[in-house]
């Protein structure tokens, strides 16, 4: 990891780092970017493998979109993980792409980053101080820019395991399958029967970084599961999000998207037993 | 005079359908335009060159992946199988015959794309109803059949395989 750290300082920032490529390369077959230098970061064996710590899983930077739909742990631990990954692109693209590779990049419209939030997962970064730990909340700044610095690497994902209190729900609404979603969310909830102690709640595609919803939060902790309270969720949601309006799809469109993908997912999650 | 780090050639040594390979490539020279031009194994199209219409498929370890988004030295040690070998290995008769016998292309262009991740349905084997073999193929683009053959073609080698045609 030195080694790597030193090839992407040594072209002053003139570097990208690349693991699975499936976002970076088509960013270079479109000239959005032309780095002089790419640094493969693929062969570093610390980057791999998925561990579970005491009650918090390592998922390595390296790990591949197809692992998050297949491997036993992260179905066990990081459901979300899970729950999201059929949504993300396609099958060949999920083959080569990672979990680190995805939320390095942090796009705005895309599912793990979100997941992160909702998971209250840790991103751990090698940069020039050694290892440090960066809470989602702190990771995700603005557009494309994470709490990595240049030449810092993504070298893992540290996730809480959820518990038998937890309950999940992912979905997002997109025109076709595997497109950009136009509004996406993950809720991870803590609950007592029907009731919900708290819940955190990430919605995508809604601004410029992946976005939490205090207000819905809120409206939920302490509340039993009820028509009534979906309804107050739903309401408080709005003044969570700042959609950009766009030609494609107006920020009232995504308000009312964010509502409806809010309720049908709170609506499953007192479904499930 | 110094070269540029782009210009300089590394080596890569990978097998490809089965033959080991060694030669130095420029590092930013894709793994679809080595196979098609290094390799002359012309079975591998380049569409969109971004990801998004699988006409470059190769199977990288056995999985399916966008050989235009492979630099051909990040597949250094790698076995690479493209629809020559899985031709040539007669992996995928049964697939090529439904597709010929059900009308499943027109143009072509897409059809390698199509025939691996057609093979790569049928390895994982069991009877997918349509809705997943649709899924299965969300990342391959056809402009020509509107999928319904090919969808078709899949299934019925599926259901050859599972001895219930």
């Amino acid at each position: 990891m030195e080694e790597a750290r030193a090839a992407f300082l040594a072209v002053d920032g003139d570097a990208s780092y690349i693991s699975g490529g499936q976002s970076l390369v088509p960013a270079l077959a479109m000239r959005l970017q032309a780095p002089a230098v790419l640094v493969d970061l693929s062969g570093i064996a610390d980057l791999r493998g998925v561990e579970l710590q005491g009650e918090t899983l390592r998922i390595g930077a390296l790990t591949r979109h197809a692992d998050a739909l297949t491997h036993p742990l992260i179905a066990r631990h990081a459901p979300l993980l899970n729950a999201a990954a059929p949504f993300v692109a396609h099958p060949a693209i999920r083959n080569r792409g990672t979990l680190g590779g995805s939320v390095s990049l942090a796009d705005p419209a895309s599912e793990f980053p979100a997941m992160m939030l909702a998971m209250g997962a840790q991103m751990e970064i090698f940069g020039e101080d050694g290892f440090r730990r960066v809470p989602a909340d702190d990771y995700f700044i603005d557009l494309y820019q994470t709490a990595l610095e240049p030449g810092d690497i993504l070298t893992a994902l540290y996730v809480p395991s959820v518990g038998p209190h937890h309950r999940w729900a992912f979905d997002e609404l997109a025109r076709r399958r595997g497109d950009y979603a136009m509004v996406g969310a993950g809720i991870l909830a803590h609950m007592d029967g029907a009731l919900v102690e708290s819940a955190r709640i990430a919605l995508f595609s809604v601004g410029s970084t992946p976005v939490r919803a205090p207000g819905a939060e809120a409206a939920l902790a302490g509340r039993l599961l009820d028509a009534k309270t979906i309804a107050d969720a739903q309401r408080a949601l709005d003044d969570d999000l700042d959609p950009p309006d766009d030609e494609h799809i107006p920020a009232a469109m995504r308000r009312h998207l964010a509502r409806v993908l809010l309720g049908r997912l709170l609506q499953r999650l007192g479904e499930t037993p | 005079m110094s070269a540029s780090p782009m210009s300089d050639f590394l080596p890569v040594t990978l097998t490809v359908n089965g033959t080991a390979v060694s030669r130095m490539v420029a590092p930013r020279t894709t793994l679809a335009d080595f196979v098609r031009t290094d390799l002359q194994l012309t079975g591998t199209h380049t569409g969109c060159e971004m990801g998004a219409c699988g006409a470059c498929l190769v199977l990288m370890n056995g999985e399916p992946v966008h050989s235009c988004l492979v630099f051909a030295i990040q597949a250094d040690g790698a076995a690479i199988e493209t629809v020559e070998g899985l031709t040539e290995r007669g992996a995928i008769e049964d697939l090529q015959r439904a597709f010929h016998e059900r009308n499943a292309l027109q143009c072509g262009f897409c059809t390698p794309g199509m025939l691996v991740t057609g093979h790569a349905i049928l390895e994982k084997g069991g009877l997918p109803d349509r809705e997943h073999i649709r899924d299965a193929l969300s990342g391959n683009y056809c402009r020509c059949t509107g999928y319904e053959a090919i969808v078709d073609a899949i299934e019925r080698a599926l259901r050859e395989r599972e001895g219930c045609a």
